[in-house]
Formats: structure tokens, sequence, C-alpha cells
């Protein structure tokens, strides 16, 4: 089935004349229509654009143009401007706002002839851990529709997981593609901290927040990764260095590679759990590679750094949203401020309104030292003690998630236990590091996921060790059933 | 540390939130609850630790040549408006 090709089987395909641009797109069109009502993952499906798109790929595949992505259909995070399609952020508050522009995520992949499909549903505003805080409602994990996919990208990787498109965007702040790429089975990378470009993409944390790719492999998330990469002037912190073609560079060979097993991912960890990360080093080693445990001391204090920096992000970012010039605006406001207060009030959701005052108690007179500066000065610690480790080692290790995929409303209503699983996520993103997880195991019939973090820019690295980790494994080959 | 119900007022309003009665007592116990949390950072010994605003090293604030390159869109733009009149922005009055 068309479904079950890596996107290097499809360009082959599609470059041969074989199949067209426009068969592969009713091919997935069909599975949304047919598989989405189970899961929620896609909230917008642009089908007639996407029809529109192939036919172009295929006439510029007709024309004798190549491409890695030409033709290749694709489904956005909901984060991601779209010109003149809706661009939600899974809220109300934007649930009425037409993106008058596209990201540069999204022009590049177009440019490229990606073929847009659709929309993915995903935590509002990317703030959560389960996509339960949705206004479109929960995404439900294909491996058990009982379960949550993971969060914020739960859309994208629920979609990529039941293959309702080959590949999906997304974004990650404090684990949002790694954590879902980890409870669905498939697998995720987020950048370096300047890799991809913010332009366009709704910012919820500035300095946290790093857009990538979620697919059924290492070689096909390369792919992707490496046409989004780039330099932007549109984004002040995009980083100028050239972009490694990441797929030419997925065999390079593991011998001789050092790999940090991080002592505190590992500390009460379900011995289950453990076992299938151990199993998963243990393929490393009998690749060549060299494994050696690492301590960090401070990943431990990543949590409460990170839930002082990212809500005092957020409330800066989120006052933009007045209900004056877009969005959400609540019905007859008495005056200015009650048109701010409702508007605000009314338009975004529970979670969006905790962070949101989260971040202006830790920025207000009189605590802003003693959270949001003291929190600056634990993140420079725990960038140290990742810089100190990677004298040491080429990769770090560990698990992506604490457990498998956890059941719907379980843990929504205790924020304080929800930010526990990005526990292991977190740290990367503090330290601005790129990150992949890999499916490697399954514990109760759900995946799990391993987590490999690189020094900055080391996606290559870090995606070839996932590659060669893929073809001595079948992990990333499960198909959730209904969803062959 | 716990937070009143009188401090989550406080936040709320200086966020511009409208918190609804039946929302309060969720929020003043869930913030207290991350405060909580977040308070462990007062166990890290930070003495002469410069504070990390961005997480790549030696990356210095781009400028630009301050010259025009966008086009006027605020047609466009105002498509997502919820009241617009005259290419302006209408709000309530603000000045009786």
């Amino acid at each position: 089935m068309l479904h079950d090709l890596s996107i290097g089987e499809l360009a082959d395909r599609l470059a041969a004349r074989e199949l067209s641009s426009v068969e592969l797109t009713r091919h997935f069109l069909a599975r949304i229509e047919r598989l989405n009502p189970g899961l929620n993952a896609v909230i917008t499906v642009t089908a007639e654009e996407a029809l529109a798109a192939a036919a172009r790929a295929d006439a510029r595949l007709g024309q004798g143009e190549r491409g890695p992505l030409l033709g290749i259909p694709l489904i956005h995070k909901d984060i991601f401007c779209t010109d003149g399609v809706r661009t939600s952020c899974g809220s109300r508050m934007l649930d009425n706002f037409i993106a008058p522009y596209d990201a540069t995520v999204v022009a590049k992949l177009k440019a490229a002839g990606v073929v847009m499909l659709g929309k993915a549903n995903m935590d509002e505003f990317a703030m959560g851990s389960s996509n339960e805080t949705s206004f479109y409602g929960p995404v439900r994990n294909p491996w058990d529709p009982t379960k949550v996919p993971g969060g914020s990208s739960g859309g994208s990787a629920a979609a990529a997981a039941a293959r309702l498109a080959p590949c999906s965007t997304g974004t990650d702040t404090g684990g949002s593609i790694r954590q879902p790429a980890a409870l669905t089975g498939i697998t995720g990378v987020k950048p370096t901290y300047g890799r991809v470009s913010r332009y366009g993409m709704i910012a919820f944390a500035s300095s946290l927040d790093q857009a990538g790719v979620l697919a059924q492999s290492a070689a096909d998330a390369a792919t992707v990764l490496k046409v989004m990469a780039g330099f932007d002037p549109k984004d002040s912190t995009s980083v100028d260095a050239p972009v490694p073609d990441y797929p030419a560079l997925l065999n390079a060979p593991l011998k001789g590679l050092k790999i940090g097993l991080l002592r505190e991912f590992f500390d009460g960890l379900e011995p289950r759990n453990a076992k299938l990360i151990r199993d998963a080093l243990a393929v490393f080693t009998s690749l060549g590679a060299e494994t050696l445990e690492v301590s960090l001391p401070h990943l431990p204090m990543s949590v409460p750094t990170y839930y002082v920096v990212a809500p005092a992000e957020c409330s800066s970012n989120l006052s933009r949203f007045d209900g004056v010039r877009y969005g959400y605006r609540c019905e007859s406001p008495r005056d200015l401020t009650d048109l701010y207060q409702r508007s605000r009030g009314e338009g975004f959701g529970a979670e969006v309104k905790r962070r949101i005052m989260t971040g202006t108690y830790v920025l207000s007179a009189g605590y802003f030292d003693a959270y949001y500066l003291k929190a600056q000065r634990v993140r420079r610690l725990i960038t140290d003690d990742f810089r100190a480790a990677f004298e040491k080692v080429d990769l770090l290790a560990g698990p992506t998630t604490p457990t498998p995929a956890f059941a719907i409303g379980a843990k929504i209503d205790d924020p304080v236990t929800m930010y526990l699983n990005d526990i292991y996520t977190i740290g990367a993103n503090l330290a601005g590091l790129p990150g992949v997880s890999a499916p490697c195991g399954f514990v109760d019939g759900l995946p799990l996921g391993l987590q490999l973090i690189g020094p900055h820019f080391a996606e290559a690295r870090l995606l070839g060790a996932a590659h060669q980790f893929q073809l001595a494994t079948a992990w990333h080959t499960h198909r959730p059933r209904g969803y062959e | 540390m716990s937070l009143t119900r009188q401090d989550v007022e406080k936040i709320a309003q200086l966020a511009r939130l409208s918190i609804t009665d039946r929302e309060m007592p969720v929020y003043v116990s869930s913030l207290s609850s991350i405060v909580e949390v977040v308070n462990e950072l007062s166990r890290v010994d930070t003495a002469n630790v410069e504070p990390m605003a961005h997480p790549l090293v030696g990356q210095r604030q781009r400028l630009r040549a301050d010259v025009v390159t966008e086009s006027d869109h605020h047609e466009k733009y105002q498509r997502n408006a919820p009241q617009v009149q005259a290419g302006l922005y209408l709000v309530p009055r603000v000045i009786e």
C-alpha cells in the first residue's frame, strides 16, 4: 500500500512517473476521511488546495523536475501560519483566524513541491503534554483510543502514526515533538534552537520554541528537515550556518561513537521501561558504539526552571491577543478593559490562562529576581552540565518519557503531574540542543521511545545514529491495528 | 508558599484575564502547587552565575538596515479584525 512506503520510495515512484502526486494525495485524503473521525488528529482538511498543489507538482515532474519532496503529501501542525487557511493554534481565540501569510517553514516546503493535506490538532497554543487542552477536543492515540497521543504536537503524531500522511510538522518547546513521537511509535526530531525559522510559527516561549518533523523513520525525518532548515532573515534568532545534507550523512559508521547514559534519567524509571532503553543501547554497542554513564547534576532542576521561563515568555507573547486586531472578541464589551479581559478570559482555555498567570506572577514586581532571574541562572547551570558532558561523549541517551501513553482524562486536572511528563525532554530545550526520539519497543502494547540528545547543530549525528538503529531493529515498522 | 484568592485576582487583573467565580478556586490551588514546584529553585546555589537569556552562546542580536521592505497589506490583515471602519480598528470609546 502507498502509505507503507517511505518518502524516498514515494519520491522514486513519482520520479519514475509510475505514480502521480494526485493519486498519492487522493490516497491519503481518503485515509483521512475514513480514519480521522476516530482520532481527531486533523482539524482542517484542505482537500481542494491539496489536489491543486498535487496537480502543480505533477506538472513540474512532467517537465523533468525532480526533488526529494516534490509531490509528497504532508500535514502541518496548526501552529504554522498557512496563507488563506485557518490557523487556530488549537484555540478558540484563533478559531476564526485565516492566516494572511505563510510561515517560512510552510513556504519552504511549498516551494519544494510538498502537498499540504490539512492542519493538525494540537494542545492550545502548544501548552500541554496530552493534546487534551485543544479547543477542538482531545486527539486519540492510534494504538489505543482511550489513551492520549502526547502533546503538544499530538495531532501531528497521531496523523503520522496512523499513516494519514507520510509525515507531519511539529514544534517542540519542552518536548512537544519527541514526547508525542514516543507515545505514538514514530520518529521525531527537534532541531537545535535557531536551526529552523520561527517566522510565522505562533510563539509560545521564544527562547525555547523550535520546529521539527514527525515521520516514519529517521531517514524520512532527515529528508524533510533538510528542506525546512536554514537561515531566515525574518527570524532574529535564526542561525546563519549552512545546512548539512542530512540524508547523505545517515550512513556514518557508529564505530567509536561515545554514547552517554544519563544517570538522572534512569533514577526511578519503571524497570520494564528501563530494560527497553538498555536493550536499545545494547544495539548501539553491537554496532560499535561505546556507552558510558554520565551525570548532569543540575538536570533534576529542569522542570522548575522550565515552569518559570516558559510561562514568563508565554505571558509576554500572548499579550498580543487583545480582541482588537484579530482573534476572538467578547460580546458587547462595556469598555476597553472589559473588552481585553473578557476576550482573553473567554478566548483562552484553562491551561493557557494558568500559564499566562504563572508567567505574570514570576515577572511581577517583587518576584522577578527570585523567580525569573533565578531560573535564568539555573538554566545556565543546566546548559553548562550538558556542555561538560559533551566534552566526554558524542551523544546522550535515555528514555523520551517516563511512561507509555496514559489514559485520556487521567492527568488533566493535575497540572503538576502533567508537567512531569516532560521531565526528560525539557533539558534539551533549555540548553537549545537537538534531540531525536525513535521507537524502541512496547510496554503493554504501547510504544516507548529512545531519546538521543546531541551538541548544538549535531542533527546529522543524531539522525545517523537513529537511522543505524532502525536498520538493525524493526520497532519503527510496527503499525497500530486498524491503521495498516 | 501558597497563593490566596486575592493574589490570584491581582495576577488575573495584571494579565487582563476575566476569571469566573467557578474557575477561581481551581486557579488558587493549581497556581499554589506550581509555585511550590518552582520554589525548588531556591535550593540551587547560583552565586556568580550569569542569567542566561538565549540558548546559543555568542549569538548577537542581528540588526537590519532601516529601510522599508514590506508593502501595505492592511486590507488583507484587517479581514481578520473583529471590527474595522475606514481602515481603522474599532474599540469601545476610551475618552468621554
